[in-house]
């Protein structure tokens, strides 16, 4: 047994390896090349995930971890980007490749931005003590080896420094040109003392793409966060947000995921500071054999601090919706109130929705509730409103944009969630029963 | 005018006849009610009429103004002027009010080749339309029938109603759950749509209602059949006496 379970890890190692050596990381200063070594040699002793992997059961990880990237036609829409209609710091990448061309000049108040290729080329920069650490506190209990290749590896990404409110959002707006293209990107974010920023993201980033995004949120800090995960209908993608919180600071985050072949979003989220608070919501639409799983990890080490998770999982024709998530209250954290709900919303019988939600308490004053449910359209719903005369398809969608519409109201700004719900309304009409 | 004929229903899942030959008639711009036992089979078809899944139609036949309902579903039923105030109506959390019955004005104009309302049109018709029914403008604003009273809900079916204009419009229990002044409301809305076309059939277990909406007939219903028609006095009389001496009769 134990030798069996040694040339498994091995293989996995190998794996690992196969894809990266110390040769292959990308060039930069002192300081982000020894964070990358430090990275990739934790990998070596992760390994990549397995299938046997118990965090990894409802997803296969293997088309995430193989050596290349199985190219994803191109998809060709008439539809108009997101968040066009807001005033933003738009900056562009294509296929993962930051394009100065087309991003608006790197200036704003209360902002300090740069590139990673910029920041990660000198030869000290703040970043050294957050670049990887939020990644690195984020493998306990759980390993995260995508992530952790990714801090070993990525070259492309923003670094920000947040001082005040800064009054657009910065947007990241994801381009892709080629069906093979394989793309890594690390965005670090620092909330100082009473900042507050709004960080977008949308667009189809490449045929496979592996984020990470790690935000330190400083005491009364704010950070927002709204993101589209596009139609791509044969992308693969592996996501990773890391988000410290200090005292009385905002957390939240959204995400919209709308088909696409492959989609893992982990979330590790550590309440630190008393009186934070942390929302991670995130509505997915699967018509199609694609799968989409949200992973979340939500950390409660200090005292009255609240954490919300909501998600919602409309899904059908051979799609599957997957939620793991859990809330760990600490010894000491007394006053948390933790609450967590995902729902699937099957529209066949070929669709499945798989949840896995955990709660593990440590502290007697605590207020957490969770639930998750599964199940088909309304059909005493849909009755009433087809007696009104609206016929059975506009009816069926008008429910399925109802049932969505709990995770939409975790974003806090109008026009985002308005833009988010366009969205969906559209997809819903171009889906229709 | 409804036309129900020898209507025989069974439910779908279990062979268990509900309907055992219903046979009844509203002629246009009469006020039908109709009474009977719990369990007797009254909601049973008000749904069948508006096309609930469920129930399986073993035999007769309706029709309204000639047009043969069973076959079609229930938005085209709708589309063409039937109209079901539910006992109990459905709460739709997600779904504001107000869309709600934009979509359902617009999707039965839509229907019949007429043209939508404006967003301006339409807010001007309800906005009247409501305050004659006390609902205002927030319990507009709330998901369908979401932490409503009952009493609200009642209101509102009749505020759905009072929008969609149907030429035939069943009210089953719509009395129940409302206090004295609430009846009175909806009393005058249903009275307000009377124009000497439009029918009403009124399912409804007490008298009172009777005394603000003047029935031309009154039938009772048990066990799946109509077992006596008569004038507003079988109100009464049910009402005073109970239903004991009327099932004896026909036993
Ligand atoms: N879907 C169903 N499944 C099982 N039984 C049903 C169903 N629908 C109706 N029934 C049964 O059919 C009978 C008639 O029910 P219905 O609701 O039509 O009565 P009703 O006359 O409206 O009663 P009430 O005055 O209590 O509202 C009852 O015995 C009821 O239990
Ligand atoms: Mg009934």
């Amino acid at each position: 047994m134990a030798l069996a379970r040694k040339a498994l890890f091995e293989a996995k190692t190998a794996d690992a390896v196969a894809r990266v050596g110390i040769a292959d990381l990308p060039r930069g200063g002192k300081w982000i090349s020894e964070i990358r070594q430090t990275a990739l040699m934790r990998l070596h002793a992760q390994g990549m995930p397995g299938r046997r992997d118990e965090y990894w059961k409802f997803t296969r990880p293997d088309d995430l971890a193989s050596r290349d990237s199985i190219p994803a036609k191109l998809l060709v829409t008439d539809e108009k980007p997101m968040f066009t209609d807001i005033d933003r710091l738009r900056l562009v990448f294509v296929d993962g490749v930051f394009d100065a061309e087309q991003s608006d000049p790197l200036v704003e108040e209360n902002l300090e931005i740069e590139t990673l290729a910029e920041a990660g080329a000198r030869d000290i920069h703040w970043a050294r003590d957050l670049y990887g650490v939020l990644v690195q506190r984020g493998q306990s209990p759980v390993d995260r080896p995508f992530a952790t290749l990714n801090t070993a590896i990525a070259a492309e990404g923003v670094v920000i420094r947040v001082t005040g409110k800064v009054a657009r959002p910065v947007s990241l707006h994801y381009k892709r040109k080629n069906a093979h293209s394989d793309a890594w990107l690390h965005n670090l974010i620092k909330v100082e003392i009473g900042g507050d920023v709004t960080l977008l993201e949308n667009g189809p980033a490449a045929a496979r793409i592996n984020t990470v995004l790690e935000v330190d949120v400083a005491d009364g800090g704010a950070f927002h966060h709204v993101r589209a995960q596009g139609r791509d209908h044969e992308r693969r993608a592996t996501t990773h947000i890391f988000a410290r919180l200090g005292t009385e600071s905002t957390f939240k985050s959204f995400t919209l995921t709308v088909n696409g072949a492959l989609t893992r979003n982990e979330c590790v989220i550590e309440l630190l500071g008393d009186d934070a608070h942390a929302t991670v919501a995130g509505a997915s639409v699967g018509d199609g054999v694609f799968h989409q799983d949200d992973t979340v990890f939500i950390t409660h080490d200090a005292i009255n601090c609240e954490s919300r998770q909501v998600f919602k999982k409309v899904l059908r024709n051979g799609a599957t919706g997957v939620f793991q998530g859990k809330i760990l209250v600490k010894a000491g954290a007394q006053k948390t109130d933790g609450y967590q709900i995902s729902q699937g919303l099957l529209l066949d019988d070929d669709s499945q929705f798989l949840a896995k939600p955990e709660l593990e308490i440590y502290a007697d004053d605590v207020a957490c509730s969770h639930g998750s449910t599964v199940g088909a359209i309304d059909e005493n719903a849909l009755f009433y409103l087809m007696s009104r005369g609206i016929p059975r398809a506009l009816a069926q969608n008008m429910l399925v944009l109802s049932f969505l519409a709990a995770a939409l109201e975790e974003i806090e700004a109008d026009p985002l969630r308005d833009d988010i719900r366009d969205r969906l309304e559209r997809w819903v009409e171009r889906h229709h029963a | 005018m409804l036309k129900i004929e020898n209507l025989h229903v069974k439910l779908e899942v279990e062979d268990k006849e509900i309907l055992k030959g219903i046979t009844l008639t509203v002629p246009d711009g009469e006020v039908h009610a109709i009474m009977g036992p719990n369990g007797s089979g009254k909601s049973t078809m008000s749904y069948v009429l508006s096309g609930k899944n469920g129930y399986q139609v073993t035999g007769g036949s309706a029709h309204l103004d000639g047009t043969n309902l069973l076959d079609m579903d229930p938005d085209e039923r709708a589309a063409i002027g039937l109209f079901l105030a539910f006992q109990y109506p459905v709460e739709i959390p997600g779904v504001g009010n107000m869309t709600f019955l934009r979509t359902a004005v617009n999707s039965q104009r839509k229907a019949r080749g007429e043209k939508e309302l404006s967003s301006g049109e339409f807010l001007k018709l309800i906005r009247a339309k409501a305050a004659s029914l006390k609902i205002d403008a927030e319990m507009l604003k709330r998901p369908v029938n979401v932490g409503f009273s009952g009493g609200e809900k009642k209101r509102n079916e009749i505020l759905q109603m009072a929008m969609l204009e149907p030429k035939m419009c069943i009210l089953d229990e719509t009395d129940s759950g409302l206090d004295v002044d609430a009846m009175k409301l909806v009393s005058e809305g249903v009275n307000a749509l009377r124009d000497g076309k439009r029918s009403f059939l009124v399912i409804t277990h007490y008298q009172r209602l009777l005394d603000h909406i003047k029935p031309d007939v009154v039938h009772i219903m048990a066990d799946g059949r109509i077992i006596k028609s008569g004038g507003p006095d079988l109100a009464l009389e049910v009402e005073n006496n109970g239903y004991a001496d009327l099932l004896a009769e026909v036993a």
